[in-house]
């Protein structure tokens, strides 16, 4: 056979009591899922073209629609799973790698569900984050190892004064960041959403590797600006309108291999802002051409602060791969004010399935060993540490900022947020929510107000979630919890995983 | 690890009560009174630590380095005394005096050795440190390395003398109204684990710094991983030495004046950096806070440090553990009870309560130059 | 707000500030979700099964929905100051109301003339053919808190402004 049928991966259920035809789903499915045949009067749909976006499950105004996935099934192995033989069916059909959106969707060890706090009793009293000021303030940047300062006598008493200067920081109001994801990948509404949430919030979001959009301009000093391989948007203007410059060396979803947009996503106005012609795929380079070496990189480090005169930070993204911790010391040494490191479950809009599912390391070890090395080699405090891979709630966030981190980014929890139900079609520009597509159709479905409004609103329910948390463990501000490892254990970890981790196990005391 | 005692792979929190007094012009008073005042506070212990430091007690050997160290074992004191004689230079050494003590169990040997560090090792080191940093590091290898030795107090003209055992006992046992000094601290343990080692009551010592808290501190795990950057190993399972090595690493190493240490260690809020009038100070608090986050001491605490020249109170920034202080002439008394400063000191000039994250600091005179005993906060006294 | 008396004079018509719903083609989805609670909301039961599958008569949407290519958007009866539709009325049947100041229609005094609808520039009023009179149109849902368009559309694309022109929003946002 030269083209095998294959089974649909949903089903859809129509409650034929509740479905009054209004059409809706009819009109609102990217895919064409749902079609209305006016001569019998009744609404059909193709469960094959079905993507289990939800879409049509939410705005159905009786609640008529399930979906559900599709049992149909082979037989019962271990070894061979449905996906897996349905992937290969796919290669066989097309000859070409197999592309996919979203984090890594395969079970690899969850380590923050192994990790647990603690919370004072009797010996040390909790504090309540409704009575007494919880501080999650947060400064991204390089730190001096001491303060050098001076003081006058005025009038009996000391007036201080600074001598040692800061280098330039960032300050955020809570731990949490938008993760980078590029004008194109996703749509000019929802970085408008996250940008808003963002500088509303006191916190930053990432503009991708996608350049700076013109309209995105009023939130360009909430935004880092991103220089990856493509160098896509990257001029002066560029560099000096946002907070701070990251240098994208690699992201969790795809270590060892550039951005991808597929060409169906490149609409006119990304061509004008990415600077590419209209229709093309915009690959960007595995390696950045002019980096193939840490000295590489440190020039391109100090390259960018010279353009910036030094004023804002600048910082490098990588993907957290085996031998992370010694890249991470490479790459402070080299002079970068942050490091962000991204962990296998981070997302993506466009990736071959094998790498985002096989390439990489978990966040919650590659954070626990870099900030290990960087204590033992005395440069801890000369970079900020940001985690990013796979956030999914305050606990995670915290758990990671008890194991090392600075702070977090979070991208695919951004998206749940605007409405993404993690369908993983991205790469083909259909999303029904408006997200990940540039399509003026479905554009319009996420309106920036009600995204803004939803982000800010994740934003500060993980926030106070944080603060609850703190207020438990005894401590009223978020750097008393940074790197301190007493205050977790772990469950079901053996000896080298804690070893790695830096934890004791539940049950020991201090 | 050292392993004096069997059970202590755990840390030990540290709930109690603390007394201090000081005279700031330099005048010597027996240790009757910080006796008596530990004693009126018996019930914040439960019997299973104790102890006591006095500044101005050795005035014979006032140049001269004293360790007080334990032995569980003769063979520890052999290898130790080995090990002192490599580097140091030994004016004069013998047991500790005490009194015996019916209540007191597993008693270890204690002795004292007044030394200096020896100049023609030190010459041959590849690389030149001070007196100091010698004395911290073979204090550190000591209790880290040589088993069943402990060295529990490394300070010139000074010493700290501590066990298991009621206040009183211990007092008892060490002869302290024996002793006159001019710096007097005291503590009173409630751990919440049985400990039979005599070396994790307080105060805590390293060099001239001796460190009594009450508290338990929620940072414990950063404190302590920032503290090893510079060298510092927490070899104690309690949290007070963090407060210590905290205390010489900004003060002695990094040269930050006291009350700003304090302002470290207890920050203020971001909210009230905010409200702070100079621009100039709100800038320096807010870089110490973003540069020292680590060695922000969160949790609840009441400590009192104290060095040759100054005794300083401070409470965590909410004030989470009792402190009151007084002051009579040229005496300042800081304590967890103002009972435990009236049964000694039933007039005071003024009394009050020490502000959360603010220290409370008594200089000597003669190191301070000036013409009054220095106080903080004397204008806001609740009395 | 009504004049002194509670009767209608110029400068209390001037002042008599309807509320208004807006309409917002950026944030359109073409979901036509307006429509279908416009129906509902102006049933006799209220509930959207029966109004669609039940024996009680459907009445038609007060809302129309228009779209050409990506664009769309729903639109209503403006309850226009100046409206045409009222003067060119030759019963009455469509008439000011005093405490909303929107334009209402009462059907019992229509005689089928179609002259408001031919006259109303936005085509906002539809014709009723089996029952040959004016057909549905906006009434603002002046019974409900929200009309039923501003309140379930998925998109907030149509929104409600109060007298002084500030957008109403729903206790729960």
């Amino acid at each position: 056979m030269a083209k095998a049928k294959r089974n649909s991966e949903f089903i859809i259920e129509r409650d034929k009591e509740k479905c009054v035809k209004c059409q809706a789903c009819v009109r609102v499915c990217a895919n064409n899922v749902h079609s209305f045949d006016a001569g019998g009067d009744t609404v059909s749909s193709d469960p094959l073209l079905c993507v289990g976006c939800h879409f049509c499950e939410d705005i159905c105004p009786t609640g008529a629609l399930r979906i559900s996935r599709n049992i149909s099934d082979i037989k019962a192995n271990a070894n061979w799973s449905r996906e897996t033989v349905r992937s290969i069916t796919k290669q066989a059909e097309t000859g070409g790698i197999l592309l996919t959106g979203m984090g890594s969707d395969v079970h690899l060890k969850d380590y923050f569900r192994h990790i647990i706090l603690n919370a004072a009793q009797v010996t040390n009293p909790s504090i309540d984050p409704l009575r007494e000021p919880m501080e999650l303030k947060t400064f991204i940047g390089s730190k001096p190892g001491k303060v050098e300062y001076g003081f006058n006598i005025a009038g009996g008493r000391k007036k201080y004064f600074l001598k040692t200067s800061l280098p330039p920081q960032l300050m955020l109001e809570t731990p949490i960041m938008f993760s980078a994801m590029s004008f194109g990948s996703v749509s000019l509404n929802t970085l408008r959403s996250i940008a808003q949430a963002a500088a509303e919030y006191g916190t930053y979001w990432n503009t991708g590797e996608g350049g700076l959009p013109e309209e995105l301009k009023p939130f360009a000093n909430r935004a880092i600006v991103q220089v990856a391989s493509g160098r896509f948007g990257v001029d002066i203007d560029y560099l000096e309108s946002g907070a701070a410059v990251e240098i994208k060396i690699g992201q969790g979803a795809k270590p060892g291999i550039g951005g991808h947009l597929p060409g169906e996503k490149v609409s006119g106005q990304i061509s004008r802002t990415r600077m590419i012609p209209e229709g093309t795929d915009a690959l960007s380079p595995a390696p950045h051409h002019d980096i193939y070496s840490i000295e590489d990189l440190r020039q391109l480090i100090y390259a960018l602060k010279e353009a910036v005169c030094y004023r804002k930070p600048v910082g490098v993204k990588i993907a957290a791969v085996h031998n992370v911790a010694a890249i991470v010391s490479g790459i402070v040494r080299a002079g970068a004010d942050y490091v962000a490191i991204d962990g296998i479950r981070g997302g993506t809009g466009a990736a071959p399935t094998v790498i985002r599912d096989n390439v990489g390391i978990p966040i919650e070890l590659a954070i626990a060993v870099v900030d290990q090395r960087l204590r033992e080699e005395g440069i801890r405090h000369q970079a900020s540490v940001i985690a990013a891979g796979g956030f999914r709630s305050s606990a995670d966030v915290i758990k990671a900022i008890a194991l090392g981190a600075d702070a977090v980014y979070i991208g695919t929890a951004a998206l749940v947020a605007l409405g993404c139900h993690i369908c993983q079609k991205c790469y083909t520009g259909k999303c029904n929510w408006g997200i990940a597509t540039q399509d003026p159709y479905l554009t319009r479905r996420l309106n920036p107000e009600i995204g803004a409004r939803r982000a800010f609103n994740l934003l500060r329910a993980w926030s106070v979630e944080i603060k609850e948390m703190l207020g438990g463990m005894g401590i009223n501000a978020i750097e008393s919890l940074r790197g301190n490892r007493e205050q977790l254990r772990a469950v079901g970890l053996d000896e080298k995983e804690r070893e790695i981790l830096g934890i004791k196990h539940a049950g020991e005391t201090w | 690890m050292n392993k004096l005692c069997g059970d202590l792979d755990y840390r030990v929190p540290s709930a109690c009560g603390i007394t201090g007094i000081m005279d700031a012009s330099g005048e010597l008073f027996s240790g009757d009174s910080i006796y008596a005042s530990i004693c009126n506070m018996r019930e914040r212990g439960n019997g299973l630590g104790a102890g006591f430091a006095a500044y101005g007690i050795y005035p014979d050997f006032r140049d001269f380095w004293c360790f007080h160290i334990m032995y569980q074992q003769e063979s520890a004191k052999e290898l130790t005394e080995n090990y002192l004689k490599k580097y140091f230079k030994i004016r004069h050494f013998e047991p500790i005096p005490t009194r015996k003590t019916a209540s007191l169990n597993r008693v270890p040997i204690l002795y004292r050795y007044f030394l200096v560090p020896d100049k023609d090792v030190q010459e041959k080191m590849p690389v030149q440190m001070s007196d100091e940093e010698v004395i911290v590091s073979h204090v550190m290898y000591i209790n880290r390395f040589i088993t069943d030795a402990f060295v529990f107090s490394s300070g010139r003209n000074m010493g700290i003398f501590k066990g298991v055992g009621h206040p009183d006992e211990i007092g008892e046992f060490f002869r302290i109204p024996d002793y006159r000094g001019y710096i007097w601290i005291a503590h009173n343990r409630f751990p919440t684990n049985s400990v039979g080692w005599w070396g994790g009551a307080h105060p805590f010592g390293l060099l001239d710094w001796s460190v009594i808290h009450n508290g338990e501190i929620s940072s414990y795990g950063i404190n302590k991983r920032y503290l090893e950057n510079f060298g510092y190993f927490c070899t104690l399972n309690t949290d007070t030495e963090v407060i210590t090595y905290l205390f010489d690493l900004l003060v002695r190493k990094h040269g930050i004046d006291l009350e700003l240490a304090g302002g470290i260690m207890a920050a203020p809020f971001w909210l009230q950096i905010e409200r702070v009038k100079e621009p100039e100070t709100a800038e320096l608090l807010k870089t110490l806070r973003i540069v020292y986050a680590q060695a922000l001491v969160n949790g609840p605490f009441g400590i009192i440090v104290a060095n040759q020249n100054f005794m300083v109170g401070l409470n965590d920034r909410i004030k989470l553990r009792p402190l009151v202080a007084a002051s009579k002439g040229s005496l300042l008394y800081i304590a967890s009870e103002e009972s435990a400063i009236r049964c000694v000191c039933s007039e005071p000039d003024m009394v009050w309560m020490p502000r959360a994250g603010e220290p409370t600091v008594c200089q000597l005179r003669k190191a301070s130059g000036r013409e009054k005993v220095w106080l903080k906060q004397k204008e806001t006294a609740n009395l | 707000m009504q004049g002194k008396h509670g009767e209608m004079n110029k400068t209390s018509k001037k002042n008599m500030k309807p509320r208004r719903i807006v309409l917002r083609e950026e944030y359109c989805i073409g979901c036509r979700l307006c429509e279908v609670h416009c129906i509902t909301q102006h049933s006799m039961s209220r509930n959207i099964i029966k109004a669609y599958r039940g024996t009680e008569p459907r009445p038609e949407s007060g809302i129309y929905f228009e779209e050409s290519g990506p664009v769309s958007f729903a639109l209503q009866c403006r309850h226009c100051d100046d409206p045409p539709c009222l003067y060119s009325c030759l019963t009455g049947a469509l008439y000011r109301d005093r405490k909303s100041g929107q334009v209402l229609y009462n059907k019992d005094k229509c005689v089928g003339c179609w002259m408001c609808i031919m006259s109303c520039p936005l085509g906002a009023i539809k014709p009723d053919f089996k029952n040959q009179r004016a057909g549905s149109k906006c009434d603002l849902c002046l019974e409900a808190e929200f009309p039923a368009c501003v309140a379930n559309c998925p998109n907030e694309a149509i929104i409600l402004l109060d007298e002084n022109g500030q957008r109403m929003l729903k206790n729960d946002d």
